[in-house]
């Protein structure tokens, strides 16, 4: 269960995979997918073949080895060697950070980093009620569940038929159903439903024109709740916040975004004049950083250490988050 | 629920954060009978505050403070005027010259009005009134020079409730060296990648102030718990969690235990005897007795142990602090040596019955069998890698961990000998980069200050690092791999 909803099914060291378990199948940090587990099921990938048998009993976090080697070069690479079939992957706990790394997008979605600051900024505790346009592919969605959990409530709303269906999919297959309700609703046309006047702790709009659903939004809330607004384009932020000037105050936007860093074990080279050259009236000109391992060109090396750097690939732009509190209604 | 998940309205005895002339003073306070908070030059009784909601703003009137109206007829009279005619704005500063010479109005003058009983806005529309340059400036300028005089003669005080990010942000503004300088995007991310959230039971290494703690603590909302350690005898100060108005389950989730505590439980396999002297402070962990007992399927049957201690704990206490004490807001603004008077754990124990007691010995045997849910690290003048790799070794399988620094090397070369040793994956160091904009009609770009830097977190998930060939139930899962040291090959 992505969100224990109760102690039993926390994933702990003591808890064992079961059939029907979900599963996080890690074989490189940018490869990841989420397996149902099923007696007698099999999973083929580039490192070999693995049977979903040889899982279960085992404790989540477990490395699995391949049972033989797949058809076409499994084993190879970073997979840890091809000795008889024996790749390996680890089967990760799924957790709302990693199911938005291995969901399916039927839209674009949002990242960890939008998502923790939209989780801090709306305030939310288990208990809360939030509303949310539109569901997209479910990915904050899962973690407004959790910050909710256990007896709060996400109501979620996507104009899209098929993608609200597939999003209740994900959630039941998830163990989510009783946190998340979605309905296909269009809520830039009609607003969010009257049954949840004044019940919302806080609302997240992403929506292509949100100005259109920020007085509903409005009436959602409860008195000094949170608004968050979140547009690619900062045409859509202005309008979105023109819009929110009435109703709303502490109108703030931000962008966030992630900046990685690798991390390599290594020895940079150091140069050592030659002693010829440096036996002369300036022997300070020899700049050797260690005892000599010298090879014959005079370049030595230095002893390994850790460097570290940025990645050089990064995200650019996700969107602009706009985060507003309703007004207090002035009377005393 | 019964009770609503976020209280609306302050109570007597809260803690409030209180906004003083938007943002440019930001101080906590709590509102007991005596509280006062000084404006200008006058001390200000906080008790008109009492059963206000939060978000209310409060002008300074004759008597002191006194509700008043958000200022939605100003911002929106404001607003119109800065948007219609920007298109045709055709005044510009080429004439404005800053001489002084420009206000009509003394200080004696303003201190007359003052006297007669003129209100804030009053003066305000005087000096506007009074400004032979006013009408020459653009509609912007206007809108700024408003603004600014009202900060002066009219300053408003506005009512936040302290969240995590209210209490984050307020310490990074006004005393980031108490809290690591931890900004609240850095934090939020500490709380996502470690997965906390319900029934988690979370170790933390805080050494900034306790916002870690507490943060963690308001998201349990009284489930899971979270267990605050510390290397050595003593531990650092939390104070920060009584900021935050946990309720009494809430609080009851927080517990300390030394480092080596929780180590000896690894090696051992049972509780230790040290603990048992700890079942008589029992009061939080009998306060979650009735949440645990509704699950027959987890081995929980030694906490009914505790039931009887349940008729000593009958009263809910919240964390409180004697009326006597100084303002918390004196504490933020000064340096981070003096908070509260006292750095050492026990002024946690003595003043606040519920937080920061240890944990019981039931609930370290559970710890030691299952393994903490997640790990957050923040102890931002400490080596990183000295003490995690004692740490991860307390973690279920699979658990999530975000280890937070102010400097690079030490999170690389933690991240290399986790690397090495194999006890996790997924390993990476992440900078977050925040940056907040204005947005205004015509006047949308970037805010002119920024914060360049909010920390690295370091963040993986604990694997099983045990035979890989064995499966089953027997499979002994006491998750100790530090002791292994496997041989160096290159990362994954």
């Amino acid at each position: 269960m992505i969100v224990p909803l109760d102690l039993s099914s926390k994933a702990t060291s003591q808890r064992k995979i079961s059939d029907g378990d979900t599963v996080v199948v890690y074989e490189r940090h940018d490869a990841m997918r989420a397996i149902t587990v099923r007696a007698g099921g099999v999973l083929q990938n580039r490192f070999g073949v693995f049977r979903h048998d040889d899982w279960i009993g085992r404790p989540f976090g477990s490395k699995v080895t391949a049972s033989a080697a797949g058809g076409g070069g499994g084993g190879r690479g970073k997979g840890g060697g091809g000795k008889g079939g024996g790749g390996f992957v680890h089967l990760l706990a799924p957790t709302p950070e990693l199911w938005t790394l291995v969901l399916s997008h039927r839209t674009q979605i949002l990242y960890v980093a939008d998502i923790s600051l939209v989780v801090s900024y709306l305030e939310l505790v288990p208990g809360c009620v939030v509303l949310e346009s539109g569901t997209g592919s479910g990915s904050l969605t899962t973690s407004l569940a959790r910050a909710v959990a256990p007896h709060g409530r996400v109501c979620t709303f996507d104009f899209h038929e098929q993608r609200a269906a597939s999003a209740r999919e994900d959630f039941e297959r998830n163990g989510l159903t009783s946190l998340i309700t979605v309905a296909v609703r269009d809520i830039q046309g009609q607003g969010f439903p009257q049954e949840h006047t004044g019940a919302a702790d806080a609302v997240f709009l992403d929506l292509p024109q949100p100005w259109l659903a920020i007085p509903s939004a409005g009436t959602m809330l409860k008195q000094d709740g949170v608004l968050c607004s979140f547009s690619p384009c900062i045409e859509q932020v202005q309008r979105a916040c023109e819009a929110m000037r009435p109703s709303f105050t502490d109108i703030r936007t931000f962008e966030i975004l992630l900046r990685n860093y690798e991390v390599r074990e290594g020895a940079l080279k150091g140069v050592v004049a030659n002693e010829e050259s440096s036996a002369g009236p300036h022997p300070q000109k020899r700049r050797k950083l260690l005892p000599p391992a010298e090879t014959l060109d005079g370049v030595i090396q230095n002893s390994s250490s850790i460097m570290v750097r940025p990645c050089s690939t990064a995200r650019g732009h996700t969107g602009y988050l706009t985060f507003a509190r309703l007004r207090i209604s002035g009377t005393d | 629920m019964a009770a609503a998940a976020i209280p609306r309205e302050a109570w007597e005895g809260c803690s409030v954060l209180l906004d003083i002339n938007d943002g440019d003073r930001l101080a906590f306070f709590r509102l007991t009978p005596a509280a006062t908070v000084k404006i200008g030059n006058r001390n200000c009784s906080l008790k008109p505050l009492v059963g206000r909601p939060f978000g209310s703003l409060f002008s300074v009137g004759p008597s002191g403070l006194v509700p008043c109206t958000d200022d939605s007829s100003r911002d929106d009279k404001m607003q119109d005027a800065a948007d219609a005619p920007a298109q045709d704005e055709t005044r510009d500063n080429r004439s404005l010259v800053d001489n002084n010479t420009a206000q009509n109005l003394s200080s004696d003058d303003i201190e007359a009005m003052k006297r007669d009983g003129a209100s804030g806005d009053d003066i305000v529309e005087a000096l506007i009134a009074n400004s032979s340059t006013f009408g020459k400036k653009t509609v912007f300028s206007q809108e700024k020079y408003k603004l600014k005089k009202q900060k002066k003669y009219a300053p408003k005080v506005l009512l936040r409730r302290p969240s995590t990010r209210s209490i984050c942000e307020t310490y990074f503004k006004k005393s980031p060296a108490r809290t690591g300088f931890m900004r609240v995007d850095a934090l939020s991310l500490l709380l996502s990648m470690a997965n906390v959230g319900p029934y988690s039971d979370v170790l933390v290494v805080d050494m900034v102030g306790g916002l870690v703690v507490g943060a963690v603590a308001e998201r349990l909302g009284g489930t899971g718990y979270v267990c605050s350690t510390y290397l050595g005898s003593a531990s650092s100060s939390i104070d920060i969690i009584r900021m935050y108005n946990l309720s009494s389950d809430t609080t009851s989730r927080i517990v300390q235990a030394p480092l080596s505590d929780l180590r000896s439980l690894q090696n051992s396999g049972n509780a230790s005897s040290v603990l048992n002297d700890n079942i008589q402070a029992e009061a939080p962990e009998a306060n979650a007795v009735p949440v645990e007992n509704t699950q027959p399927s987890v081995p929980q049957q030694v906490d009914t142990a505790l039931s009887d201690e349940q008729a000593q704990s009958t009263e809910v206490e919240p964390i409180d602090i004697d009326i006597s004490e100084p303002l918390l807001d004196e504490q933020v603004n000064q340096d981070d040596k003096s908070s509260l008077g006292k750095e050492d754990g026990s002024s946690i124990a003595s003043k606040s019955l519920r937080a920061g007691q240890a944990p019981s010995a039931e609930r370290m045997k559970y710890w030691s069998e299952h393994g903490f849910s997640s790990l957050i690290v923040a102890a931002p003048d400490h080596d990183a890698d000295s003490f995690v790799a004692d740490l991860l070794p307390l973690l279920s399988y699979s658990a999530p961990f975000a280890i937070y620094h102010q400097y690079l090397q030490p999170l690389a070369a933690c991240m290399r000998s986790l690397q090495v040793s194999k006890m996790a994956i997924g390993l990476q160091i992440s900078e977050p980069w925040l940056r907040e904009y204005q947005v205004l009609p015509s006047r949308t770009h970037p805010h002119m200050q920024m914060n360049a830097f909010g920390g690295y977190i370091l963040s993986g998930t604990r694997i099983h690092n045990g035979c890989v060939c064995r499966a089953g139930p027997q499979e002994k899962t006491n998750p100790n791999g530090s002791s292994r040291r496997l041989v160096p090959s290159p990362a994954r």
